[in-house]
């Protein structure tokens, strides 16, 4: 497959129809608007494929509910005001065990904010977002090549753990172009024991999230908590950039982990030696991974286009065995690889004792 | 070696073209590329701008705040952008359009009469690719005729004649400058 130039939005569109994705719902918003005018044009020529724009962000992810359930490869896509309204039916979709792939292209808020690149729905994405005890896998590309890979990654994650997966990334990654090359899929396996296909002369099959007895319903959570447990043993991944020799280590994902790498070689080349720790899968988080730089690294400069909410994970994970900084820009600012080098240099040379967190 | 382009002008002018070939020809060409258009609340009728960034390593940020290289096509994408330009770098101006002078003494300024040389052409619609010849020959970013095939890549679906015309118009760009 050849090299080609292809913007963010669109890759999702075309990664998950070679992903074998049949049904997308979803309802406008910037800065995601060109998946959906993808799959609008796309999806229609695939035999079996099916588009809907519909009335609203409720709408679009209990018909991705009802798709998924009736064994479709099922995907809706929205941007952070959007995903707020998406939180009731992803909360059935962990309820009911149902795969299925939402996408968020994050923008300042809270609120209706603006439309500009935004890291701020972290805590949303990786704590539940929705009500009730579960989480859902949440990928994080920091490129638009990442982009198609973890597309495809992320309806494989979705039937192998039977959960909905969220891709995380923000406007700047969707309205990006870099050149991408499309892995192949690999072919779907996702039992047909799970679909709606109608009993015939069978037992019928129920898929709901109401349990009336608080005793089922806390072994459903057990149950749901031991997958969780599982996917956080098998599924962490992370980078690791210019660590080995590190004095100082930022963290950053996505956008931001980007921006990471800039001021890291510009710091290297003023003698300083610094890496980056990026995490991949947002959740499960890889603490065990940054744990293990701890073990020689004492200076960790968690980076975020947010108010510091990835920091809370990194925190989590140290636990007080490392001097954790934050340098954060919200609401829609995309800080420049120079101002970031500009922070570290001021942060570098830190002795002071091993304090929780300084901003 | 890492360079950033900031393309600016009124919407229709082929702006995002311009540097949706650039970087199509930097893919080609074996770079890491990255396009980035301005999206969002733009009026129709305003400016619209796009930014390209080519690189023999990653590319950390596609956003320029001090880009090498500006283009651009009318007055007011002059004013909004001309400050940016990193000292020593190169502005590319559509003088045909553009009658006010750059305020920046530090760079190098191009003239080029677009429309003039384009309407000579027979199709005004080449300006834009005048534009990328002349921009070519100062920068010599990329060969000429990894940027040509480029053009007929991004144009593929296009009649034949097109193509030709903008190889011209191309050619034209790159010899107006010396």
């Amino acid at each position: 497959m050849n090299k080609v130039l292809m913007q963010g939005n669109k890759i999702i569109g075309e990664a998950a129809i070679r992903a074998g994705c049949r049904f997308y719902a979803g309802y406008p918003i910037t800065p995601q608007n060109e998946l959906p005018e993808y799959m609008a044009e796309n999806l229609r020529k695939i035999e079996g494929g099916v588009f809907v724009q519909s009335e609203s962000e409720l709408a679009a992810i209990h018909m991705v509910i009802g798709a998924s359930a009736a064994g479709a490869r099922a995907m809706t896509s929205s941007s952070s005001p959007g995903i707020s309204l998406k939180q009731e039916g992803i909360s059935s979709l962990a309820a009911c065990e149902l795969p299925a792939v939402i996408v968020n292209m994050m923008r300042g808020g809270p609120g209706l904010g603006n439309i500009s690149p935004s890291q701020g729905d972290y805590l949303q994405a990786t704590k539940g977002g929705g009500h009730g005890d579960y989480h859902i896998i949440v990928l994080g590309p920091a490129s638009v090549q990442e982009i198609a890979d973890l597309t495809m990654d992320a309806f494989d994650l979705a039937d192998e753990y039977r959960t909905p997966v969220m891709i995380l990334a923000d406007g700047m990654l969707g309205q990006m172009m870099e050149p991408v090359v499309f892995k192949k899929p690999k072919p779907r396996n996702y039992p047909e024991k799970f679909m709606m296909k109608g009993a015939g002369g069978g037992k019928s099959k129920i898929i709901r999230g109401l349990i009336l007895d608080p005793l089922d319903m806390e072994e459903h959570i057990w149950k749901l908590k031991r997958k969780y447990q599982m996917i956080a043993e098998k599924e962490c991944r992370y980078e690791l950039y210019e660590t080995n020799d590190a004095e100082l280590i930022l963290v950053a994902y996505g956008t931001s982990s980007r921006i990471a790498k800039g001021a890291i070689k510009r710091l290297r080349n003023e003698g300083l030696r610094v890496g980056l720790f990026r995490p991949i899968t947002l959740w499960p988080f890889p603490a065990e991974g940054l744990r293990e730089l701890a073990k020689k690294v004492e200076n960790f400069l968690v980076f975020e286009m947010s108010a510091g909410q990835m920091l809370e994970d990194v925190l989590l994970a140290l636990k007080g065995k490392a001097r954790i900084g934050f340098h954060g820009r919200p609401g829609g600012v995309v800080p420049t690889p120079a101002e970031l080098s500009n922070v570290v240099l001021r942060k570098y040379n830190r002795k002071d004792g091993l304090t929780e967190i300084e901003e | 070696m890492l360079v950033k382009t900031i393309f600016c002008g009124f919407g229709g002018q082929g702006v995002l073209m311009m540097g949706y070939t650039l970087a199509n020809g930097g893919m080609n060409a074996g770079f890491n590329v990255t396009y980035l258009p301005s999206y969002g609340a733009e009026v129709r009728g305003g400016t619209a701008n796009c930014t390209v960034v080519i690189s023999d390593e990653e590319i950390a940020s596609p956003i320029a705040s001090n880009p090498e290289n500006i283009i651009a096509l009318n007055t007011p994408s002059l004013m909004a952008f001309q400050n940016r330009a990193a000292s020593g770098g190169n502005l590319f101006i559509n003088s045909s359009i553009i009658s006010i002078e750059p305020t920046r003494h530090d760079i190098r300024v191009f003239k080029i009469p677009l429309a003039d040389i384009a309407e000579k052409l027979g199709d005004k619609r080449t300006a834009n690719t005048v534009m990328m010849g002349a921009f070519m020959k100062i920068t010599g970013l990329i060969p000429p005729d990894i940027f040509l095939k480029s053009i007929e890549s991004v144009m593929g679906s296009k009649k034949k004649e097109v193509v030709e015309m903008n190889r011209r118009a191309f050619e034209v760009g790159f010899d107006f400058l010396k």
